[in-house]
């Protein structure tokens, strides 16, 4: 179970990265990814996964 | 004295009517920075001091080109692209997008980590001594990127204490961060505030992340107008002087805006700078998508100046680029990029800073006693209406002077003449006329839509061609000022226009609306050259 970011949608904004909270996630040649060992898609620690709340890009973020 | 009387009625503003001379009421001249100042508020325009604003205040703002209408001729500011991430969304906003020909706020070509901002704020100050102001503003909220914008601030703090520091933001994070701001002497913040009713913002914001949740709908908006109002409280508790920006959004927070400007200006602030919408459609913008239309010129400055008695408004705000480098009007980021500022040598000497800043202090109190013999001048009595005004284009280059060729100009200034006097109160972006020595005529039409509620337009030379066009489309081509002071330029150029009223040459005649450009095209400064 984890998300990932879709690279040619991502803006490289950085909103995801401090919100995450299993540190999951970190900046790729100008892009951000998703370490799907550490991604627990929020389950039990939010309502909704973090990452997907704060992207303003809508569809970036998808189940891997 | 009735303060705030609009061009245009405020009620006649979607009925799209022309109305540019009915007469009307103007408030003092002199006040707020740049314009009309309503119930004893501060003035920003004269360089001998201040007469109705504490001197501590106008230490601050004296150099400091967005809160000094005067000052922006003179002194220029930066933006470092340092803090992407942003905490709210705006129908407004495409982060997305960059193109390094676009100006407009939130677009940038390179971000940058506090290290590289601190090093090109510091290259850029030893090259250009007259930039006396760093802002982060965007793209994104400098303040749902604490880490960096605070980071940035703080070395700049350290390495350049000449510099001003400023920050703008949505104000959702910024009751939190107050004492941050204060801690490294960020003097100037900007919050972004386009509505007071959580109803109209939620035409505006489709969501906000707020503790942990994408919140949404009026909910969203009800929380960003109780933190913007709670920030704006506690900076101004603070000392902190506040600029409030506003997107002018045709049909949904035009007069809106007005309730807006009287809640902001209760609340203490500064300066209230109220912006044109930019929406193309390729922006990917949701306004640009759905055909939301942007204001044109005269229903902006309707809303502008029926806003005149409340917080002192801005208009020579440019809506320029989150990395811009350079006078307002010009942007010189393409000289600075990560590549070209490895290989400048830093030499940040306080010394030269301070005497070039000298020199255009004297420059200022030319310029200001050139406007006060030329307003002398104008105050004869010839028969001519005493209430009439016009509106005047200048072509500048800095300095406060009439020194640019129509065909180089990417912007005209506007100023509204009257007796009594030269007052700022916009600009327009245009495309530039002239590109390698020819004219291009299919260019010189937007340029008429965009100066077209303009009797004359002051420059230092104009060709043939453009000069027969204007003076066709009515709008009278002026070189005989050159190089003079602009306030002495338009009020001069007003005193003969009124005595060739007075002798029956000429018939005042009423203007039109003009059409407001949107997004400044940038890559013209080799060319102009």
């Amino acid at each position: 179970m984890a998300l990932k970011i879709i690279a040619s949608q991502c803006t490289g904004c950085s909103a995801c990265e401090p919100e995450c909270p299993n540190v999951a996630i970190s900046e790729k040649g100008g892009t951000f990814v998703i370490n799907p060992k550490k991604c627990t898609e929020c389950e039990g620690q939010f309502d909704s996964p973090q990452c997907i709340a704060v992207c303003p890009v809508d569809g970036c973020i998808k189940p891997a | 004295m009735s303060q705030a009387t609009a061009f245009v009625n405020i009620g006649d503003l979607r009925k799209g009517r022309q109305v540019l001379s009915e007469t009307i009421d103007t408030p003092e001249a002199g006040g707020g920075c740049g314009t009309t100042g309503g119930a004893g508020k501060a003035s920003c325009g004269s360089s001998g001091g201040p007469d109705d604003m504490p001197p501590e205040i106008w230490e601050k703002v004296k150099n400091h080109p967005c809160y000094s209408e005067e000052a922006h001729h003179h002194y220029a500011r930066m933006h470092v692209a340092v803090a992407p991430a942003c905490n709210i969304q705006c129908n407004y906003c495409n982060r997305k997008y960059d193109c390094s020909n676009e100006s407009r706020p939130g677009v940038v070509s390179q971000k940058l980590t506090p290290d590289q901002a601190v090093k090109k704020v510091l290259t850029v100050a030893s090259e250009i001594p007259q930039m006396t102001v760093l802002g982060i503003a965007g793209p994104g909220d400098s303040l749902a990127n604490p880490k960096k914008t605070f980071d940035t601030m703080r070395m700049l703090h350290e390495q350049a204490p000449d510099i001003k520091l400023c920050l703008s933001t949505n104000g959702l994070a910024l009751p939190d961060q107050v004492d941050e701001i204060c801690r490294y002497n960020i003097d100037h913040v900007t919050i972004t505030i386009n509505m007071v009713d959580p109803v109209v913002g939620a035409k505006i914001y489709p969501w906000i992340f707020w503790n942990h949740r994408r919140v949404t709908g009026v909910e969203a908006s009800r929380i960003l107008h109780e933190r913007q109002m709670l920030g704006l409280e506690m900076l101004t508790a603070r000392g902190v002087l506040t600029k409030i920006n506003s997107v002018l959004i045709p049909g949904i927070n035009d007069e809106h805006l007005i309730e807006v400007n009287r809640e902001v200006k209760k609340r203490g602030a500064f300066l209230h700078n109220i912006m044109p919408l930019i929406s193309e459609a390729e922006h990917g913008t949701h306004f640009g998508l759905t055909g939301q239309r942007g204001p044109t010129a005269q229903e902006l400055k309707a809303v502008q100046d029926a806003c005149a008695g409340g917080a002192n408004l801005m208009r020579h705000c440019r809506q320029c680029r989150a990395d811009a480098v350079g006078l307002l009007g010009e942007d010189r980021s393409e000289e600075f990029t990560l590549d070209k500022i490895e290989e400048m040598e830093i030499v940040y000497d306080l010394d030269k800073r301070r005497a070039y800043q000298e020199k255009v202090e004297h420059e200022r109190q030319a310029q200001v006693e050139a406007k006060r013999d030329a307003l002398a001048a104008a105050a004869h009595v010839d028969g001519v209406d005493p209430d009439m005004k016009v509106l005047v284009a200048v072509a500048t280059e800095g300095h406060g002077k009439v020194n640019q060729h129509f065909g180089h100009a990417t912007e005209f200034q506007i100023f509204e003449v009257s007796k009594r006097e030269a007052l700022f109160v916009g600009h327009r972006r245009v495309d530039l006329y002239c590109q390698g020595g020819y004219g291009e005529d299919e260019q010189l039409p937007s340029i008429v839509h965009a100066i077209n509620d303009c009797h004359a337009v002051l420059v230092s030379k104009i060709g043939a061609c453009p000069r027969d066009e204007l003076k066709a489309a009515g709008i009278e081509p002026v070189e005989e000022y050159a190089h003079e002071f602009i306030e002495k330029a338009a009020l001069s150029w007003f005193g003969g226009y009124r005595e060739r009223i007075a002798r029956g040459e000429l018939v005042h005649e009423v203007r039109g609306d003009a059409r407001i450009r949107q997004g400044a095209y940038t890559g013209t400064v080799e060319a102009a050259a």
